[in-house]
């Protein structure tokens, strides 16, 4: 690469140059401005203004979310790799692992839901083969208005059908995941993607740069000019009223060239031709060189006439900051390239060597020979400021007084049974390929976790994805903490051991102390959770601004938990799996009214202090469910004991016959109270459980037998003939 | 040895499970090949998304170089399978007739469905019995069977009871006249073992060895 | 000489047409019965060098019939400019 050296031309043709707040245009504040141009030395060129920009940026930088983050745990004995690359790793036996990582897309996702929710797709799939991982499994977290709004309707159908469209063409089965329906997602919808991929523990590769001189290849799709700046100014900024107008951001998927991409950069891996591999998410080539130049503690040079382009025209400025779909930047010893190369091109996809590592730690960027940008690669990564944004936490919230007790069940248990949050999902997952790789083992609907097996050896990997929004907004130190322990429970109903998470936040702007407030509250309840469980944090994202018009989301957690199921053939799924099985109750018989899925429907709104979780009981709960032998395990969650029982019948292929406590209190309380750390199981051993409960201090409790037919029958409460499920369709309209 | 080729398009994503599902002596063969290995007996598209299922699903694979052979093999009485993605890329290549359209409710169907065997006399359904069902799982947004024409079209599977995607008479596979071309939607390589819900698929693999012999 | 042509592919009359018929739903949902049928199709631009216009009208028919459009499932309609 030859070029003048010197001054990094000053002209760039963005409107910003005679700008006398430039930094406006790129979402910056005029002080980061400032401490640019200090730490440049000089006024930096508006290439390198957009480039900062982009890597300041909310989303890129973490900066307001970064001071609290540290707090989580992130030490384990499975850890092969934490936070801050492009996904977590955890061991598994016989010296595979599995990579993790969950990602949101919110924002593209409410302005464009198909394509916006495939992208998300794509650029998760593309972090776990940047690990070297063979993609295995795709989870949603998906949150919208209740589905009679006509926008929700709109939003949903978009999302699932674009998740689908990429998830399955690619060939990765979504396998699981969260759908929620509450009033606070009316004017941001929440999509939450979380991707595992299967890898060897002695091949991980990393996204990092090294060996200077070493080409830097760019391979996948052309560059375009969709998605200048989505990251920074699309998701670290809030929507005002019409969203529309930011359609230009939003970038559109192409699931076949995404599968090339990832058989070229498998191959390349098991060929063992690859040093590094960084996908082109978030600011483009910007972000990918930077942070594979920063990682590797390297230098990278890029010569943007070698970038191949979709459209003539393109200034340096687009081509930096272009956020098209389906690219990766790749890092091979110079005697490799052409072997490389050769790779790519069998696959069909477009490579070019568009740049070299330096030793120097400097980012350069040459168009038409000259200088367009010359910058630490520090400045825009770990100089990225940090910001301990002011806070106001949330007060400790008060039981709220409930109205009138039922009298009886009446139609209570149907109305539950038939509500958006708790009615059977099959309308999402059957759009989605959940069978593609022949390994998933625990199919959706069939089980708390889905399982996949690793075909070839004994052992499967369960993976959750949960986490409330409606009771993290009643206590965010409870909610996020209850998020953690439930996507672990979900994980052990179905057989696995958990051995890590990772985690997806959800909040509104960090520039208001009270939603800041409730972040900070939210990683202390989720610190303190993952440290009692013993399960360490891999990585994550953080999504502000999801807000409209000052009104941010329900502050939303998701927590995807992995755990391994040692023997595939000890997996379990939530129903009853046949007749004369005993049915218990693990955990305390009563829940709480007070943030329940039926005070919600009965009173219209989820109220008060939800129960927080036990973290002693919940570690007893996974050491019993770990060793317990069980037919089946589900847990006891929205909608509560009654619900849980009938979701147990309507899930596998027997009936039940059972007597509940009586109540000490309420009889709505008993029935659909909810609390965390209660599961329902059936087993033909209950002396057995009962003697390891004991042990391990769970509360367990016989309810009764699993019978013939599909008969719900709790003792002087009634009888319900469980045919069919109901799902969402009655509210698709 | 005699081996089943397993050709792999750019696209193709259930290669590697038809490869799984028939053991040793199955060989992968990438498409721009323009010869079948030589001691290929049978010939197997997988299912997936050639090219992108871009244009109509099937409609850009039946250019690529190796399909030339695979028509050879086939007009040479060969057995061929073509399995969800594939079905469509031979009824695309005019090796089976009729076509494969959007599913009647626009909607990807994923879920097992019972499939009834209704021609036992193919290649790849000798050794099952004429009305005997199978559970096998169907993954597709475009399975509608739809043909100008029924007459002269040897009908090798339908669907038992729910009828996933509008087909035309419930036909979810076909056979060509002479029997050696098939093509259906469920996919048989997603049934081959109990950890996975079920091993239904393995009898049409068995039905496939026992017409080799 | 360039010409530029546009191939429209619908499924044939008599085959149902699933977007079409769910558009048409939601027209109705809107209020106007007036709308009494919708197919959804696909238009597809090329640009093609050719000596005269019936050349080039000659080479998308057959890129149409061979390749743009299935003929046991899809009519098709050819239009080619200068």
């Amino acid at each position: 690469m030859t070029g003048r050296r010197g001054a990094v031309r000053a002209a760039t043709p963005v409107g910003v140059a005679d700008n006398p707040a430039p930094w406006d245009a790129v979402g910056l504040t005029r002080q980061e401005y400032r401490s640019i141009a200090a730490a440049l030395g000089r006024a930096p060129s508006p290439l390198e203004l957009g480039m900062l920009g982009a890597m300041w940026s909310e989303h890129c930088s973490y900066k307001s979310s970064r001071v609290h983050l540290r707090r989580l745990p992130t030490e384990g004995d499975a850890v092969l790799v934490g936070p801050g690359e492009n996904a977590g790793v955890l061991a598994l036996p016989g010296g595979w692992a599995v990579a993790i990582r969950v990602e949101s897309h919110n924002h593209p996702s409410a302005v464009e839901p198909f394509q916006g929710a495939a992208t998300g797709v794509g650029g998760i799939l593309r972090d776990i083969f940047a690990t070297g991982a063979r993609p295995c499994a795709v989870l949603d977290g998906l949150c919208f208005a209740p589905p009679d709004e006509g926008r929700a309707r709109h939003l949903l159908r978009g999302v699932v059908e674009g998740i689908a469209h990429y998830g399955n063409s690619i060939g990765v089965p979504t396998v699981g995941g969260a759908t929620a329906f509450l009033p606070g997602y009316r004017d941001n919808p929440l999509v939450n993607v979380m991707a595992a991929g299967w890898l060897r523990a002695d091949a991980i590769l990393h996204g990092r740069a090294s060996g200077p001189g070493n080409p830097v290849l760019l391979i996948g799709n052309r560059t375009g000019r969709d998605g200048i700046h989505g990251a920074s100014l699309l998701a670290s900024r809030s929507f005002a009223e019409d969203p529309a107008g930011l359609r230009p951001a939003v970038q559109v998927g192409d699931p076949f060239v995404g599968k090339l991409l990832l058989e070229s950069c498998l191959e390349l891996a098991a060929s063992g031709l690859l040093l590094g591999c960084n996908d082109l998410g978030a600011a483009g080539l910007t972000s990918a060189a930077s942070e594979a130049a920063g990682r590797g503690g390297m230098g990278i040079e890029l010569d943007l006439d070698a970038v191949p382009r979709r459209e003539e025209g393109m200034n340096p400025y687009e081509v930096m900051l272009s956020e098209s779909q389906e690219r990766m930047l790749l890092v091979v010893e110079a005697a490799d390239e052409a072997k490389a190369i050769a790779v790519c091109e069998r696959w069909g996809c477009d490579v070019a060597r568009v740049g070299r590592v330096t030793a120097d730690g400097r980012i350069r960027v040459r168009d038409h020979g000259e200088l367009v940008a010359d910058m630490p690669v520090a400045l825009l990564t770990s100089a990225a400021p940090r910001y301990r944004r002011p806070a106001r936490r949330p007060l400790v919230p008060a039981r709220s007084s409930p109205g009138e007790d039922l009298p009886a069940v009446g139609d209570w248990l149907a109305r539950l049974l038939a509500a958006p949050n708790i009615c059977s999902r099959r309308w999402v997952y059957r759009q989605y390929d959940h069978q593609v790789q022949t390994a998933t083992a625990v199919l959706p609907g069939q089980g708390d976790a889905a399982v996949l097996w690793r075909k070839g050896t004994e052992f499967g990997v369960a993976l959750a994805l949960d986490g409330s929004g409606r009771l993290t907004r009643l206590d965010p130190y409870g909610g996020a903490a209850l998020a953690v322990c439930e996507a672990a429970r979900n994980v052990a109903c179905a057989g696995g051991r958990p051995l890590g998470l990772t985690n997806c936040l959800n909040w509104g702007s960090p520039e208001d102390p009270a939603t800041m407030g409730t972040f900070v509250a939210a990683i202390d309840g989720m610190a303190r959770a993952a440290r009692a469980l013993g399960i360490p944090v891999t990585g994550g994202n953080v999504s502000f601004y999801n807000e409209t018009s000052g009104r941010p989301v329900d502050p939303t957690p998701m927590v995807g938990v992995a755990g391994l199921v040692a023997d595939i053939g000890l997996r379990r799924g939530s129903g009853f799996p046949a007749t004369g099985l005993a049915v218990a109750m693990l955990g305390p018989a009563a829940g709480r009214l007070d943030g329940s899925e039926y005070q919600a429907l009965r009173w219209g709104a989820a109220s008060g202090a939800p129960q927080r979780p036990d973290f002693a009981l919940e570690r007893g709960l996974l050491r019993v469910l770990a060793e317990a032998d069980l037919r089946s395990a589900h847990d006891c969650a929205e909608g509560g004991l009654l619900v849980c029982l009938a979701e147990c019948v309507l899930a596998g292929t027997a009936g039940a016959a059972v007597r509940l406590p009586k109540p000490r209190g309420r009889l709505d309380e008993l029935l659909f109270g909810e609390a965390p750390g209660r599961v329902v199981v059936s087993t033909d051993n209950y002396p057995a459980l009962a003697a390891l409960c004991r042990e391990a201090g769970v509360p367990c409790r016989k309810l009764g037998v699993t019978t013939d037919g599909r008969d719900l029958v709790a003792e002087g409460l009634g009888t319900w003939p469980l045919r069919d499920e109901r799902g969402l369709e009655p509210w698709l309209g | 040895m005699s081996r089943t080729a397993v050709v792999i398009f750019p696209g193709s994503n259930c290669d590697q499970d038809a490869l799984w599902a028939l053991g040793p002596d199955a060989t992968p063969v990438w498409h721009q090949e323009e010869h079948l290995p030589a001691d290929t007996a049978a010939v197997i598209l997988p299912g997936g998304f050639a090219y992108g299922d871009y244009l109509r699903a099937g409609a850009l694979a039946r250019f690529s170089p190796i399909m030339a052979d695979v028509r050879r093999a086939a007009d040479a009485g060969m057995p061929v399978l073509g399995i969800c993605n594939g079905f469509q890329v031979l009824c695309e290549a005019g090796m089976l007739p009729g076509a494969l359209a959007r599913n009647a409710d626009i909607a990807f169907h994923c879920q097992t469905v019972s499939v009834e065997v209704t021609d036992a006399d193919t290649a790849w359904t000798a050794g099952l019995r004429r009305g005997e069902r199978l559970r096998l799982p169907i993954a597709h947004g475009e399975g509608r069977y739809w043909a100008p024409d029924l007459a002269g079209v040897r009908v090798a599977f339908r669907y038992a009871g729910e009828n996933p995607n509008g087909s035309l008479e419930s036909i979810a596979g076909v056979s060509n006249r002479a029997g050696n071309v098939v093509g259906l939607m469920p996919h048989p390589e997603r049934a081959a073992s109990e950890i996975l819900g079920g091993t239904d698929g393995l009898r049409i693999r068995g039905a496939a060895r026992a017409a080799l012999r | 000489m360039k010409f530029t042509a546009e191939v429209r592919v619908h499924y044939r009359p008599g085959t149902l047409d699933p977007q079409g018929q769910a558009v048409l739903r939601a027209i109705h949902s809107m209020g106007l019965p007036a709308v009494e049928d919708v197919r959804v199709g696909k238009s597809i631009r090329l640009t093609v060098e050719a000596a005269d216009a019936e050349a080039a009208r000659a080479l998308i028919t057959r890129l149409a019939r061979d390749l743009l459009a299935n003929p046991v499932l899809e009519d098709y309609g050819v239009e080619v400019h200068a």
